[in-house]
């Protein structure tokens, strides 16, 4: 039973999604891609989706892939906007309630040891971990999938092309003539790479 | 966790419940991207617009949502729900804070189906663009998050053989939760140990 599934591997998810969005990424991925449930070049197409719209990552991609999931995996039985719109609430509360309990049950435990030095241990373990994940996600999203789907080797130079000049906006400073320095927005830099890739794509 | 309402409050309950739905529903619908750009935004909200709670306490409220696992925005929105409102407000916060991003995010999910994506020539380009964007801007919090965990030589190999192993890709040992709680243990055993070796010295020294 595919919504099930789904409910458990939110679920995990929400209990080992420490880091926040990003070092979330590779385990989502993990989850849903793995079994099957969503192709790789989906998963990318929700990273931007989520990049795009408000909300938190987390939310934003247990609402898109348990509206995908179902009919993708059983496109007999679960076909339609309605059995997505179920796999889309139960994915959503799914990735929350673990969270929430936690957060709800354990907010006064751990404010009261928040200076004990094995609570303090554990998160100075799992902080280069978190850095690991993140990094693993940018890994694991490097395929033909996303940079060479028609396997035309022009098409690769040009969306390396993309990625790098996409960073560079992303993480430096850019200067402006008054002398001023801006940081281009996350969403700004996708829209600019959509519009590239109209641009060179769209013909 | 009862809370425990300031007077002036106690008497519109109802309306404080509406607000801290609206207000975190705001939250939710202005968070673009996630991390941390979205704290200055609830920090405004909560602290400087309604005074639900101090400053200090947002801080620690702040330090218990990060070192929770799940979606930092909605551990802080229950955190603070159930300290002006108990269960209640809690669950209030949470919804708000779900509500826009599902409501979009379903909207572009039965609109913007893989099909369409895959068969509109107009979309598939502009996708074919943004995917390797996608790739750099993970890897831009790459390098961020190494700064702010201050990793050193003594801790640069642990999210290198994260990385390496998690996206090798072969079943268990790729496990993203198996390094989380290596991480966690690692973190313990190694405080305890360096705390007994300081209890050592300082009993040589004694």
């Amino acid at each position: 039973m595919i919504y099930l599934k789904l409910i458990w591997a939110y679920i995990k998810i929400g209990i080992f999604g420490f880091g926040g969005g990003y070092a979330m990424l590779s385990l989502v991925e993990h989850s849903v891609v793995d079994p099957g449930w969503i192709t790789e070049t989906t998963f990318t197409d929700i990273v931007a989706i989520s990049q795009m719209t408000p909300g938190p990552i987390g939310i934003n991609s247990a609402t898109y892939i348990g509206f995908v999931a179902p009919g993708h995996v059983d496109p007999t039985h679960f076909a339609g906007p309605l059995w997505g719109i179920l796999g889309s609430i139960l994915c959503t509360l799914a990735v929350v309630l673990p969270s929430y309990l936690l957060v709800l049950y354990s907010a006064h435990f751990i404010r009261r040891h928040s200076e004990s030095g094995v609570i303090k241990g554990i998160f100075s373990g799992l902080r280069p971990v978190v850095v690991g994940l993140i990094a693993s996600a940018a890994i694991l999203l490097m395929n033909n999938a996303n940079f060479n789907p028609r396997g035309i080797s022009s098409d690769l130079y040009t969306n390396i092309a993309i990625c790098v000049a996409a960073f560079l906006l992303v993480y430096f400073k850019l200067p402006l003539p008054g002398g001023k320095k801006i940081k281009l927005h996350p969403i700004l830099v996708i829209i600019l790479a959509g519009v590239a890739g109209l641009l060179i794509y769209g013909h | 966790m009862n809370s425990n309402p300031a007077p002036d409050t106690q008497a519109s309950s109802g309306s404080l419940t509406l607000r801290l739905f609206l207000a975190f529903m705001k939250i939710g619908a202005f968070t673009f991207g996630g991390g941390w750009a979205m704290i200055s935004i609830i920090e405004r909200e909560i602290v400087d617009k309604n005074h639900w709670i101090e400053r200090r306490e947002f801080l620690d409220l702040l330090a218990l949502a990060q070192s929770l696992p799940g979606i930092l925005a909605v551990n802080i929105a229950v955190a603070v729900g159930d300290k002006l409102r108990g269960g209640k407000g809690s669950a209030v916060a949470a919804l708000g804070t779900i509500l826009p991003s599902f409501i979009i995010i379903l909207l572009i999910a039965i609109f913007l189906t893989p099909d369409v994506i895959k068969h509109n020539r107009v979309v598939a380009a502009i996708f074919m663009g943004i995917r390797p964007a996608v790739v750099a801007l993970i890897i831009a919090p790459v390098i961020t998050s190494a700064k702010a965990a201050k990793l050193t030589l003594k801790t640069i190999w642990i999210p290198v053989i994260v990385a390496l192993m998690v996206s090798i890709n072969i079943g268990f040992v790729s496990s993203p939760i198996l390094y989380i709680v290596l991480g966690g243990v690692g973190g313990w055993l190694y405080f305890e140990w360096s705390s007994r070796r300081l209890q050592q010295k300082k009993g040589g020294e004694l």
